[in-house]
């Protein structure tokens, strides 16, 4: 793995920290909100941007000189939605029938 | 006969310890270790994927029991959880930058400080288990859930059967996470015992950037988990 | 390149045969062609098993009474049949032992990319299979391979916990090899040589190896949730406590779907390389046949509910996944047109290797086409769960897979073994395997559409004849599956010493020595041209003509 330039990689690393120590804070405060449908989203909103802030940063994918990580993450993410998705399309229209 | 002219491969380079028989360059080799690690993580994302598939039906057939079961659970705790671990995904990049710019002391430093923040995340989930163990909501023949409202619906009571699902759920999820946590503990003992003998330099530290990818990834997969289960409908 | 003279015993060449010699440096070997052989021994074992037990299933059909053995046993025989043959034999065959043999050397490769995991996938598949042996050994499983619950959690008493933890294991392997292989394909390619320019057979198994990495984990957690609901009664399947069933099927079905597709797009990339070699013609639409490879893979994970249209999904869901399922026939039916295609006007030979293709093209487009007549709603509430089905994916598994995967066993078999089988007891093991397989496999068709219900030990008067058939066919097969390894074990040592290129076949596994040295190339190849170049092989006393593009 290509060391980082040297405008020092740690000052980025302090502000992931930062930003994901807040957004748990966020998360925790807003589930405390009646956001009434909208708990969930932005429960789960909040939660990707800090597993992206993670994986961009902490994992070094930002910055990869190959796209082929990107292309595994993504493979892997569309995969795990097929299968929330398509067991939805049964168990959300089955009230249906 | 062994095949030692290989194309492109420096007198030194060849000598090198580390670099395997039946690699090019020492690139290709971390290229690879890097590469089949992260084909490994996304067999992991799947592995849990199921269980999150499991979790969202359930959620969504039976929102108000499982928002009374995860009113009983300690989203403090969850919380302060979710701060360690972040904690320790810091100290292991900081590990890894320690690595590359040949600091031997804060290496093993943080590579301490990681596994303390590890042991502190299975210890508050220890004193969690302890308390559901107390409260009869561990799933099976002891499991009692009477009497619970249902957020937000006061004078309507969670389902206990339906609630011993969500239990399951939380106790299978946040056990196999553990678990993948312990190992992650055993993996990070056998890097800080490398780390010791200084065998790691700044050309070559390819075992503590996989052991650094395995860490947050466990790290991601909490960052769902604590919304998920410690805040179904937390504000009624 | 020596060649050996044609004596009884030729002065042996150092290959990665007789390199080292000994128990251990066998058992503890990183060499992936060494390791193929490990599985080849593996995989035969269990095949053998498996067959075992479809003997006895097809011994009980021969006479409608339930008089050989009883219900609960007859249970297991099934069971265990398919448990074996699906994840000790079909998954693991073509993968990981021609994959792991050929996929270093067709990209110019010194070894996989990582010789030690790739021992450690036989490993694990060893101790999966000993765990499934005891569990068979001391009662067995008697849910059908699909352990679907609440049978399985809850009411059954069978070795359940055993089985699945066996195929947890051998699951593991099977991730192990497909993340061998996908990082292999994409980092060790020898200079030169391009996606484009790689055999299809090494795009068939970079499919292969996505749904490897991708499903097994799903059976995975389904198995661990199953092994903790029997153990912890914990209920998430369990409709007691308001659990679905019918998640364990969502859950099971999403891996065991696109693990038919392991099971299948190694062969398919097996018959492009015989086809290609015996027709002496480039595979007709190279692209088109490799993007399909990759298309099947990922559309295989679309349709999983096809095999719960009658389970209770909702009818929506069904109308989806039954569309689906149609689109998914789609690039295996692209194949089936390019290998055609590639027939057109080539220079057809008709030695064993492709007879097993010829066999696969027709066995398989029946059992696809089949697959399409269940994909109809319609159709498939009459014909689920009766013979008709067993028959179609009988015709693509034994029909498709197996054929191929002999017909690769044939046309490498030199290669690996640096002996030539003979061609004449070949040949007739080829006929005799394609005779047996259809007599046994089409009466079932026809008893399935007449009602016959699979899993069954008993049935009608009527359809007796049909077993009969079938049974028969059954034998006739076994012989057939008999001869090969009779006179591939036999010309292992009396067997003429094989040329490098018997068949003069293109790829760069030609060009090693029949047998490999350990380390498969002395300087690392540079290709510089297009796969199946056929017409400059072909061409007499002509220098290899590099094509630019």
């Amino acid at each position: 793995m290509s060391d980082h330039s040297q405008s020092s990689p740690l000052k980025m690393y302090f502000v992931v920290w930062g930003s994901l120590l807040l957004g748990t804070l966020l998360t925790y405060e807003a589930a405390l909100l009646d956001l009434g449908r909208f708990n969930a989203a932005v429960a789960l909103t909040i939660a990707t941007t800090k597993a992206l802030l993670v994986a961009l940063f902490f994992m070094h994918i930002k910055g990869a000189h190959e796209k082929l990580l990107k292309l595994v993450v993504i493979s892997t993410v569309f995969f795990l939605f097929l299968l929330l998705v398509l067991s939805m399309a049964d168990y959300g229209t089955r009230a249906w029938s | 006969m062994s095949d030692s002219t290989v194309v492109g491969l420096n007198h030194e380079e060849q000598h090198r310890p580390e670099l395997l028989h039946h690699f090019a360059d020492a690139q290709q080799q971390r290229d690879s270790s890097s590469f089949g690690m992260w084909i490994f993580l996304a067999t992991e994302v799947m592995f849990f994927g199921g269980l999150f598939c499991a979790y969202l039906i359930y959620r969504g057939w039976y929102f108000g029991d499982f928002a009374a079961a995860s009113k009983s659970i300690d989203a403090r705790l969850g919380g302060a959880n979710t701060a360690v671990l972040i904690c320790s995904s810091l100290t292991v990049v900081l590990a890894i930058w320690a690595a590359q710019t040949s600091r031997r002391a804060l290496l093993i430093a943080m590579l301490i400080l990681t596994m303390l923040f590890g042991v502190t995340f299975l210890g508050i989930k220890g004193i969690e288990y302890k308390a559901k163990f107390d409260e009869h909501h561990v799933p099976g023949a002891s499991f009692s859930f009477d009497h619970e409202e249902i957020p937000g619906h006061p004078g309507q009571y969670a389902n206990p059967r339906h609630a011993q699902i969500f239990f399951s759920l939380y106790f299978i999820m946040t056990g196999l996470h553990a678990l993948h946590m312990i190992i992650g503990l055993g993996l990070f003992t056998w890097l800080l015992v490398m780390a010791w003998r200084g065998r790691f330099t700044p050309e070559y530290y390819t075992p503590l950037e996989m052991g650094g990818l395995y860490w947050h990834f466990v790290d991601i997969v909490w960052i769902y988990l604590f919304p998920l289960l410690y805040l179904i409908d937390r504000h009624a | 390149m020596s060649m050996a003279t044609a004596t009884v015993q030729p002065v042996e060449r150092e290959n990665y045969l007789n390199k080292h010699y000994g128990v251990g440096s066998w058992l503890f070997t990183t060499d992936h062609k060494r390791i193929a052989l490990l599985y080849l021994i593996s995989i035969t074992f269990f095949f053998f098993i498996g067959g075992f037990f479809a003997l006895l299933i097809r011994l009980e059909l021969l006479t409608p009474a339930g008089d050989l053995v009883q219900a609960d046993s007859y249970n297991k025989l099934f069971t265990m049949h398919g448990m074996v043959m699906v994840f000790f034999f079909l998954i693991p065959s073509i993968p990981a032992v021609l994959g792991n043999f050929l996929v270093p050397l067709m990209i110019g490769a010194k070894d996989l990319a990582f010789p030690r995991i790739n021992l450690l996938s036989w490993y694990l598949y060893i101790i999966g299979g000993i765990m499934m042996m005891h569990c068979m050994l001391t009662g067995g499983v008697d849910t059908g391979w699909t352990f679907y619950t609440p049978f399985s959690t809850a009411f059954t008493n069978t070795k359940i916990v055993e089985a699945g933890l066996a195929i947890f294991v051998a699951g593991f392997s099977s991730i192990l090899t497909g993340l061998n292989f996908v990082v292999t394909i994409h980092r060790m390619r020898a200079p030169g040589m391009t996606w484009s320019r790689l055999p299809l057979f090494i795009w068939a198994h970079y499919a292969t190896s996505i749904i490897q990495i991708l499903g097994t984990p799903v059976i995975a957690i389904t198995i661990v949730l199953v092994a903790v609901e029997r153990t912890l009664h914990l209920g998430i399947f369990d409709p007691k406590l308001g659990g679905d069933p019918l998640l364990f099927q969502h859950l099971f079905w999403f891996y065991s779907h696109p693990a038919v597709y392991i099971m299948i797009l190694p062969s398919m990339g097996i018959v492009s390389e015989i086809i290609a070699c015996f027709s002496r013609k480039r595979i007709f639409g190279y692209s088109f046949v490799a993007f399909s490879s990759i298309a099947i893979a990922v559309f295989g994970f679309l349709v999983w509910a096809h095999h719960m249209f009658v389970a209770g999904i909702s009818v929506y869901a069904a109308l989806i996944f039954s569309l689906l399922s149609y689109a998914v026939a789609v690039p295996s039916a692209v194949k089936v047109f390019n290998w055609t295609a590639t027939l057109y006007k080539g220079s057809i030979r008709y030695d064993a290797p492709m007879l097993y293709a010829f066999g696969f093209l027709g066995l398989f487009t029946i059992g696809g086409l089949t697959g399409l007549f269940l994909a109809c709603l319609g159709i498939d509430v009459h014909v689920t769960d009766t013979y008709f089905v067993v028959a179609h994916f009988h015709y693509i598994m034994v029909g498709g897979a197996l054929m191929g995967y002999l017909g690769g066993m044939h046309f490498w078999w030199p290669k690996i073994s640096g002996r030539l089988y003979p061609e004449g007891w070949a040949r007739l093991a080829a006929l005799i395997v394609f005779i047996g397989f259809n007599l046994t496999f089409f009466p079932q068709f026809i008893l399935g559409y007449v009602g016959m219900p699979r899993r069954y030990y008993q049935y009608p008067q009527e359809f007796q004849v049909l077993n009969v058939l079938s049974t028969a066919g059954a034998t006739v097969l076994g012989v057939g599956y008999l001869l090969p390894m009779i006179y591939f074990l036999w010309s292992m040592r009396y067997g003429r010493p094989a040329p490098d290129n018997p068949w003069n076949a293109a790829g760069l596994e030609w060009k090693t020595p029949s047998p490999p040295t350990t380390f498969n190339f002395e300087t690392e190849p540079v290709v510089t041209w297009e796969a199946y170049n056929y017409e400059e092989l072909d061409a007499p006393h002509k220098e290899e003509v590099p094509v630019v593009r």
